[in-house]
């Protein structure tokens, strides 16, 4: 992260968002909006001072999953790029309330601006390569079963890496949210929320066998006489080494039961698990300290409207949809727009990787040429009889069509009317305009009127 | 306790049966995957020879009749955990509920207490059109051969005003007589 | 007035008599009207379904015929007549040729346009726990109830709907607004063996025990339901399932309608209270004697703080501060002056007024002390008085 902020040819903004873009391949407008960060990065060396003193010290940390608490001046977690803090103006007392402002005071660089505003810059940008992630499904709003999130040790995989994060809240020590007492056994679920038709998705999630596995062999081995269940349902680890990494963990003791949980319960500080080992074909339960439930991964919140705002589809889950599933995975139908990484769809590290640098050769494809080759099955509009309704101009997905003017030579001079004007470059040969013209002077190139009529004849007489 | 099986290409007859109670349940026992959710959640799982997951597995295998002659299928108390909590959306409940139908059609009684509990109330409300508790347990006593059971609760009932040893019956109990025969001759479906 | 067609069940006026008699009492405080439904029968309940598929519809559907020809819902609060009457509704909602199938046997006309609903669904959701706490004259406060609502009132939740099927809260509401603690429990929704307690006690009491030792050991005194036969096995079969298991329960079982009648008033007998196997007399006169203790407790507290506010005044301290300011206007009538009147012109001529008046001196100190108001205007009166006189 720090050589591509580092980098020459790169410009890095943190905390800003793309609001508008129009535009097309080899030519986007992009509207940035650059949010106050309250702090002059120009100045910052990113030294400390000023969220050490700060004294808004009880906020949950969002990075943290609220486990630990941070300061409303802060460096959003600590291996940042750029390591420097902004201001979480809704928890900041001067911002609220004008009083305070200590870190103003005690900046070595003078470097802290109440007066911060939020900005909106344009960049042209040739290509776009979305990698916006993903969130992880909200398991407390509908598994009743497992709490509704009230029992406080019942909690999600991406909390548990908290814990095990050495740079995390707990320094890497496995904790129970409850007590704060390292737990002595901890059973983790897998397919929360995923292969869930009912209550969740229908889809698998890909990363969370592999990450249950190392989860499982973090326990037996950070807990002494530590006890791992891992409740599945299938083990899909099928990447390279990935076997062997999932049974590294079973011959460091994790005990795999193939079962989905029905229901968690308290029974005085610990848990109760009501299983089925199907492979024995036994009703189970067991009671543990702890219980990590492996949830769903969904797409980040935003990405449908981020979609919509840029212009490209997404698919039934809410993901971004690629151009193809086998053979384009990192391209859209939009050209010009491309995918990488757990947006396009539940996706592991190397994975992510690997679609990264696809859609980064992509672009520099895209970029190594002067002119482009475009789909020729596109709409072509018979300027004659054209009547510059343009009923076709809001309904193309892709803003293909415009109106634009045409001058000819009438019989007492020059006229000027409105006809529509296809873009080849973003015209998808969909044809939704089609039905829309009055006049049939839209047809698709390769799918003419004439043409279909000629098919159904064949077909029909 | 271990069957070995020979699997062999599902048998007509095997199949319509099984369409037969899949459609009469309301559900597909295709979309199940044996992820042994409802067995877990099943408060009578403990007793039963066949849990929940395995009797949809056996009629994934077709081994229907096995599973007509299972005796979980007359313990399952209708509770609809399982249902509630499947992640595919299989009824499982009514799937249990419709293969005990099944069964007590085909004669094939491998429960006889329970079958005689269901007898015996269903008799009371055919004569009298309501439930004759009393009755109900002196036929289900003398039809499983345990003369005495609950004996000791007779007359604390009886001292608290909760059972009339006489059966209260309504006006129109002829129709009840009806709505029974005709109920059957339609089919049950 | 709200109005249904009242379902009694089979169960209401026998095994379940309690449920019956509060039922009919709650009903009555609560202004709700309850219209029997003429010549009902059987629903057929868990045997039925069990049994023949059309026959466990059909029966519900003649008291559904019934009911429509009334024009009015209908109030089960069995919760297995709930349920077959909701799944009859169901079934020929959805289905013109299941309806048609069941109208044939049943031989009478029957829609699906009335609504049955629970007890649960009513007291909670319709009346409202608001509406009940206002008729709560004998809060059951300190009760620590489980409230269990068993399987039938919150499954299928297709048929049924009204309240969450893992961790409902419609009973617990009612039962807080008698005034009693409903407590956490896990169990709430478990079942409780139903008939198989009694066809197969080698299953049903073990799935009994269950929901008892969890209602124990979540810490509570007594359980609440809404379900004649969960009542009738947490209650009757408690002693079996102790015995068989080794263990002490001692928890008495209430309807939730017969907890709402008492906390409104009625006696223990009036709702049937004193039928129940598990004794409920000894709990309920043990609430009621804390009920009282804690409400005296309180008009003690209250009459204690109205009694310190208006508080006479010790008439010897009165005195004793009246001397006080005498002797002060005695040594320094400036200084007692000056608090009464700013204007320091004033001021002076009311020392002048006040020196050598022990008349004066004597009702100016009194009222310096019992109303300064009061004393002020006099102070000022007596000023005017004087300069009026030396104009003159």
């Amino acid at each position: 992260m720090v050589a591509v902020a580092q980098h020459p040819n790169i410009e890095m903004r943190t905390l800003a968002e793309v609001v508008k873009v129009s535009g097309f391949i080899g030519n986007f407008n992009v509207t940035i909006k650059q949010k106050a960060k309250y702090v002059d990065w120009d100045l910052c060396t990113g030294c400390g001072t000023c969220w050490e003193k700060c004294p808004s010290k009880k906020i949950k940390d969002e990075y943290d999953l609220g486990i630990g608490l941070r300061t409303a001046i802060h460096k959003v977690f600590p291996q940042a790029v750029p390591g420097k803090p902004y201001i979480d103006a809704a928890n900041c007392t001067k911002l609220t309330k004008d009083k305070c402002g200590i870190c103003e005071k005690v900046c070595p660089t003078e470097a802290i601006r109440f007066n911060d505003k939020d900005e909106l810059i344009t960049e042209e940008v040739g290509a776009i390569i979305m990698a916006t992630g993903y969130d992880l499904f909200k398991w407390e709003e509908n598994h009743g079963e497992y709490g509704y999130g009230k029992y406080p040790d019942v909690v999600s995989s991406l909390y548990f890496e908290r814990l095990v994060s050495a740079g995390g809240p707990t320094g890497g020590k496995i904790v129970r949210p409850s007590d704060g007492k390292e737990p002595k056994s901890v059973a983790f679920i897998k397919c929360v929320g995923s292969r869930d038709d009912t209550k969740g998705k229908s889809y698998c999630s890909r990363a969370c066998c592999m990450y249950t596995a190392k989860h499982a062999y973090q326990v037996k081995d950070k807990i002494p006489d530590g006890e791992a269940y891992v409740f599945y349902m299938d083990v899909r680890t099928a990447g390279k080494n990935y076997e062997e990494f999932y049974q590294r963990s079973l011959n460091a003791g994790a005990r795999y039961i193939r079962g989905r949980v029905s229901k968690i319960y308290p029974r005085g500080d610990r848990l109760v698990l009501k299983s089925e080992d199907t492979l024995m074909g036994m009703p189970m339960e067991v009671e543990v300290d702890m219980v990590v439930l492996a949830t769903a991964m969904v797409p980040s919140e935003g990405a449908a409207e981020l979609a919509k705002t840029i212009g490209f589809s997404t698919d039934k889950d809410g993901f971004f949809q690629e151009a193809h599933p086998k053979l384009q995975p990192v391209e859209t139908f939009s050209a010009g727009v491309y995918l990488a990484g757990a947006c396009q769809g539940p996706k592991d590290i190397p994975d992510t990787v690997a679609q990264a640098s696809a859609a980064a050769v992509k672009v520099c494809g895209l970029f190594s040429k002067t002119e482009l080759a475009t789909e020729p099955m596109i709409v072509e509009i018979e300027t004659d009889k054209c009547s510059g309704c343009g009923f076709c101009v809001p309904i193309c997905p892709y803003n293909a069509l415009s109106l634009v003017d045409l001058s000819f030579r009438g019989h007492h001079g020059t006229v000027t009317r409105e006809i529509a004007e296809v873009n080849p470059s973003l015209c998808q040969g969909c044809g939704a305009c089609l039905p829309a013209c009055r006049t049939l002077a839209l047809s698709l190139k390769g799918y003419s009127n004439e043409q279909l009529v000629a098919e159904v004849d064949a077909l029909c007489l | 306790m271990v069957n070995a099986v020979t699997l062999i290409p599902a048998r007509e007859h095997d199949r319509q049966l099984i369409s037969k109670v899949e459609k009469e349940a309301g559900t597909s026992i295709n979309l199940c995957y044996q992820c042994g959710k409802c067995t877990a959640g099943c408060p009578a799982a403990f007793a039963m020879d066949y849990p929940p997951r395995q009797i949809i597995r056996l009629l994934q295998l077709n081994l229907v009749d096995q599973a007509l002659e299972a005796g979980s299928i007359w313990i399952c108390a209708s509770c609809d955990t399982c249902s509630t909590r499947c992640p595919r959306g299989v009824d499982i409940a009514a799937l249990m509920d419709a293969m005990r139908r099944e069964a007590l059609y085909q004669g094939k009684i491998t429960d006889k207490k329970v079958a005689a509990f269901n007898k015996a109330f269903l008799n009371g409300v055919r004569n009298f059109g309501k439930a004759y508790e009393a009755g109900l347990l002196m036929q289900y006593n003398l039809t499983t051969g345990q003369l005495l059971k609950d004996a000791g609760l007779g007359l604390p009932m009886m001292k608290r005003g909760k059972v009339s040893m006489i059966p209260h019956s309504i006006k129109g109990k002829d129709e009840i007589k009806k709505i029974f025969d005709r109920a059957k001759q339609l089919g049950g479906e | 007035m709200k109005e249904f067609a009242y379902y009694p069940g089979c169960s209401l006026d026998s095994s379940a008599i309690e449920y019956g008699m509060s039922m009919e009492r709650t009903a009555d405080i609560l202004g709700i009207k309850l219209v029997e439904l003429e010549d009902w029968s059987c629903c057929g309940a868990t045997s039925g379904h069990n049994t023949d598929h059309l026959l466990s519809l059909a029966l519900p559907a003649r008291n559904l015929a019934i009911a429509e020809k009334m024009g009015m819902n209908v109030l089960a609060p069995c919760a297995a007549c709930y349920s077959r009457h909701r799944a009859a509704e169901h079934a020929i909602r959805s289905s013109k040729s299941m309806g048609d199938k069941i109208r044939e046997v049943i031989d009478m006309d029957v829609q699906g346009t009335v609504e049955t609903l629970s007890v649960l669904d009513v007291l909670a959701n319709d009346i409202g726990p608001d509406q009940i706490s206002q008729k709560v004259t004998k809060p059951l406060s300190g009760m620590k109830a489980a409230c269990y609502y068993g399987c039938l009132l919150v499954r299928p939740v297709g048929i049924t709907g009204f309240d969450d099927p893992e961790d409902p809260q419609s009973m617990d509401k009612i039962v807080k607004a008698t005034g009693a603690t409903p407590i956490d429990w896990s169990y709430k929704t478990e079942c409780c063996g139903a008939a198989l307690v009694t066809s197969r006690p080698d299953v049903g009491n073990r799935m009994l025990y269950n929901v008892l030792r969890n209602a124990q050991e979540s810490g509570a005194e007594c359980i609440v339901t809404a379900c004649p036969l969960c009542g009738l096995n947490l209650d009757m079969r408690q002693a079996a399932v102790e015995k068989e298991f080794k263990t002490r329960f001692n928890l008495p079982v209430f309807y939730v309608t017969e907890l709402v009648a008492l906390a409104c008033g009625d006696t223990p007998k009036q709702v049937g209270a004193d039928r129940h196997f598990v004794d409920t007399l000894k709990y309920l006169s043990q609430i009621e004697v804390n009920r009282v203790r804690a409400a005296s407790e309180k008009t003690e507290e209250k009459a204690a703080v109205v009694s310190s506010e208006t508080e006479s005044p010790d008439p010897e301290a009165t005195q004793k501060k009246i001397d006080a300011m005498l002797k002060g206007w005695q040594k320094n009538p400036e200084k007692m002056a000056a608090r009464l009147i700013e204007d320091e012109e004033r001021a002076a001529v009311l020392v002048e007024v006040m020196t050598g008046d022990e008349k004066k001196m004597t009702r100016l100190a009194e009222l310096m002390v019992t109303d300064t108001d009061k004393a002020v205007k006099a102070a000022e009166a007596f000023v005017t008085a004087e300069l009026k006189k030396k104009q003159a």
